[in-house]
């Protein structure tokens, strides 16, 4: 298949495996930023093709997994009131709120549906008219543009029964979040391909001058990464810090500007809470105020009572990066992703969900 | 040899034919007064499942065209079949397929060939079968047609009879369309019976074709993607090629169908039961383009992707050959490849070296299969 094949040629993972041990003379700390990343590392076994000095520590860039536990329980309790049709990304469903999860609510009766655009909703909305439609809008800078699009959509069809339920988050502030833990392990980023598409990678240069730190803005298939973590090798050799785009068959320095200016128009930036590593500021996106009336927790009055994450699990560390799913007690035993304990079980993304699919064998056997 | 099967609560002809005639001769001035429903319309009613007049039409018009023969027009309360072996094979299966007509194949089709593929995963010559039909009212008189013909179809390609069925109608609501139960009995003629429980270490795994096919068609159906190449079901018959390695003597330790859970779950099945480790290639495993692409655009990994006609056959070594061989010039097994070995290492777990080079466990699939969304 073109496009996929040359990324996924057995040769040159080993060239650039074999690149990566004759650049490497001591131990580096990488993270891959994205969830997609950390999905492709997994299920192509990379780990086995890379020196041991080279530890990949997997970051919080899957949007399923850091969605806070607060706007879980909001959706779970929108989502069974009888008005509304309640429609998410299949991943959501399984989350696990304080109190069950949207399985929970679509077995009991709750009209839950899994859509593949925000699109899909507005359709639903103009062929049920007597229905709340919401629609649980997570993700990064990559899907917040298409949210924020069906809501101009919306407002230009005068739909008055759309609505977004709203957990947007950003990658730079969590980066430098991760910075600022004083427990940090990370040396060098895998930079975020798809988020950079959008956003361009101008916003990378200032977090590699201040902290120090190489980022290289890398795809999702083998050889993006592999060439990543060689670009980012090298420069942590040299003891360089700088952006390099290694995805530049989709990235460009300044992104899609038109995407840009429609989340300007509709989102305001705000502080947001992780699941796992708690408020960051100014690290979201909310509706503006013009939009208020789209905003499902303006709109539905919804209880929020204090909240509890399970008291085992340990996915903020892992988020973090500080830890790995084996360090946890309850990883493949209390915790699967059938009976997921905490948000990196959750999602096929996670890094324990990865782990418990595609784990390498010396941590599971 | 003739044996009896009791198939249970099953009202066919019997039932709906000679005890409906006889109370309508009986009361035949109440039919005058009181016309009975028009029945001749496009959809299915409530009627069709009164067991009276309106069953009767349906039956005569819908279903017996095609699939009457001499044991179903016996019109008996059990059927009375012949065998001539000592053990016999028993399966059943339900199938709620929806959309209940797809690319490559439809309901109809695929209740015949499931159970087939289920009887000869054992070893057994595939005789009769079963169907209950669970019709919801409004069914498309003409979609039931094509999914009736297609079981006739199958049947015919299969060779194996439809002895006894039965059909009820639900209120619109209550299903989707038409649900299909079908159960099949099979003679055990050889000694070796096929196991989930018989691989051995040094045994190849072999895989009948490509991966993927029918859950992609069902997927691509339902979600509407419009692709350049509509992708169609695997949904066939695999006794032909079960027979024919039988015949020939290949050892054949394990037979498996890859259906729900797709080639993991099946491998993982394998390697619990038997106590082994197994070894495959991702390279050596089939996935033709337009489900790559498919899987691609839904965030699904063709190995969890559901089949309906392949199998997975694990042999000795030194059958591989003409395994190999014999698969390849049956019908659905052109495609045929070894993708991979059994090992003592690791017991108990699938380990797949990747395409890049790495090695990876696969993993049994949690829950439902749900789209990645980033």
């Amino acid at each position: 298949m073109r496009f996929v094949d040359e990324f996924r040629d057995e040769k040159q993972a080993l060239l650039l495996a074999d690149q990566i041990r004759k650049a490497t003379t001591q131990p580096w700390r990488i993270m891959e930023v994205c969830g997609g990343q950390t999905h492709t590392i997994m299920q192509y076994g990379l780990p086995d093709l890379l020196p041991n000095e080279i530890e990949l520590l997997h970051g919080p860039g899957c949007p399923v997994c850091v969605t806070g536990l607060e706007l879980i329980d909001k959706a779970i309790q929108i989502a069974s009131l009888r008005d509304v049709i309640f429609c998410s990304y299949g991943d959501m469903l399984r989350v696990p709120g304080s109190k069950g999860d949207l399985f929970d609510v679509k077995a009991a009766g709750g009209d839950v549906r899994i859509v593949y655009s925000p699109l899909d909703c507005l359709k639903i909305a103009r062929e049920n008219r007597g229905k709340r439609v919401v629609f649980l809008a997570i993700g990064f800078e990559t899907t917040a543009p298409a949210n924020a699009m069906a809501v101009k959509q919306a407002k230009k069809m005068k739909l008055d029964n759309f609505f977004l339920l709203c957990s947007h988050v950003t990658v730079p502030p969590v980066i430098s979040g991760l910075m600022e833990f004083p427990e940090t392990l990370v040396q060098g980023f895998l930079g975020p391909g798809h988020v950079c598409s959008v956003m361009g990678w101008t916003q990378y240069d200032e977090l590699c001058q201040k902290y120090k730190i190489p980022i290289v803005v890398t795809g999702f298939e083998p050889i993006d990464i592999l060439e990543g973590i060689l670009k980012v090798v090298r420069q942590l050799e040299a003891g360089e810090s700088r952006v390099e785009n290694q995805y530049s068959r989709a990235v460009t320095r300044d992104g899609n500007k038109e995407a840009q200016a429609i989340l300007d128009e509709v989102f305001d930036v705000c502080d947001q809470e992780w699941r796992g590593l708690g408020l960051i500021p100014k690290s979201g996106y909310k509706l503006k105020i013009d939009y208020a009336n789209y905003d499902a927790e303006i709109v539905f009055d919804t209880d929020s009572d204090s909240v509890c994450e399970s008291g085992v699990c340990i996915s903020g560390d892992i988020l973090k990066g500080i830890k790995k799913p084996k360090d946890c007690p309850a990883f493949g035993k209390q915790c699967t992703p059938e009976q997921p304990l905490g948000a990196t079980m959750v999602s096929s993304e996670g890094t324990c969900a990865a782990y418990f699919r595609y784990g390498r064998l010396d941590l599971v056997v | 040899m003739l044996r009896t099967f009791d198939m249970g609560d099953w009202i066919w002809l019997s039932r709906t034919l000679g005890e409906e005639k006889a109370v309508n001769s009986q009361n035949k001035s109440f039919n005058i007064a009181c016309p009975a429903p028009t029945a001749d319309t496009g959809y299915i009613k409530l009627g069709h499942g009164s067991g009276g007049r309106m069953t009767e039409q349906l039956i005569e018009q819908a279903f017996l065209p095609a699939l009457s023969n001499k044991i179903l027009a016996e019109k008996e309360d059990a059927s009375v079949v012949p065998l001539t072996a000592d053990r016999l094979a028993f399966t059943t299966d339900s199938y709620v397929v929806s959309p209940i007509i797809f690319p490559g194949g439809d309901i109809g089709s695929l209740s015949v060939h499931g159970t087939v593929n289920d009887l000869c995963m054992r070893g057994a010559k595939p005789l009769y079968l079963s169907a209950a039909f669970i019709m919801e009212e409004g069914l498309c008189r003409a979609r039931l047609e094509t999914v009736v013909n297609s079981m006739r179809d199958a049947c015919v390609e299969s060779g194996i009879q439809l002895v006894t069925a039965d059909t009820k109608v639900v209120n619109k609501g209550c299903a989707d369309e038409l649900f299909i139960t079908t159960s099949g009995i099979g003679i055990i003629e050889r000694q070796f019976v096929p196991s989930v429980s018989s691989a051995e270490e040094g045994d190849v795994v072999i895989c009948s074709g490509d991966i993927g096919r029918h859950g992609m068609a069902i997927m691509a159906a339902r979600a509407g993607l419009d692709l350049e190449n509509t992708i169609e079901s695997d949904s066939a018959p695999l006794n032909i090629m079960v027979d024919r390695l039988a015949e020939i003597g290949v050892s054949l330790h394990v037979l498996r169908d890859v259906t729900r859970g797709g080639l993991a779950g099946v491998l993982n099945e394998i390697a619990q039961a038997s106590q082994v480790g197994i070894e495959i290639e991702e390279l050596q495993i089939g996935v033709v383009d337009q489900v790559r692409a498919a899987c691609e655009i839904l965030g699904l990994d063709p190995l969890y992707v559901a089949c309906e006609g392949r199998l997975v056959a694990i042999v000795k070594a030194v059958d591989e050959a003409i395994a190999l061989e014999i698969l390849r010039n049956s019908p659905h097994g052109q495609n045929a490849k070894t993708i991979g070995r059994v090992v003592a290492e690791h017991p108990e777990r699938v380990v797949m070296r990747s395409r890049v080079g790495g090695r990876r466990i696969v993993d049994k699939l949690s829950g439902e299969q749900l789209p990645r969304i980033c």
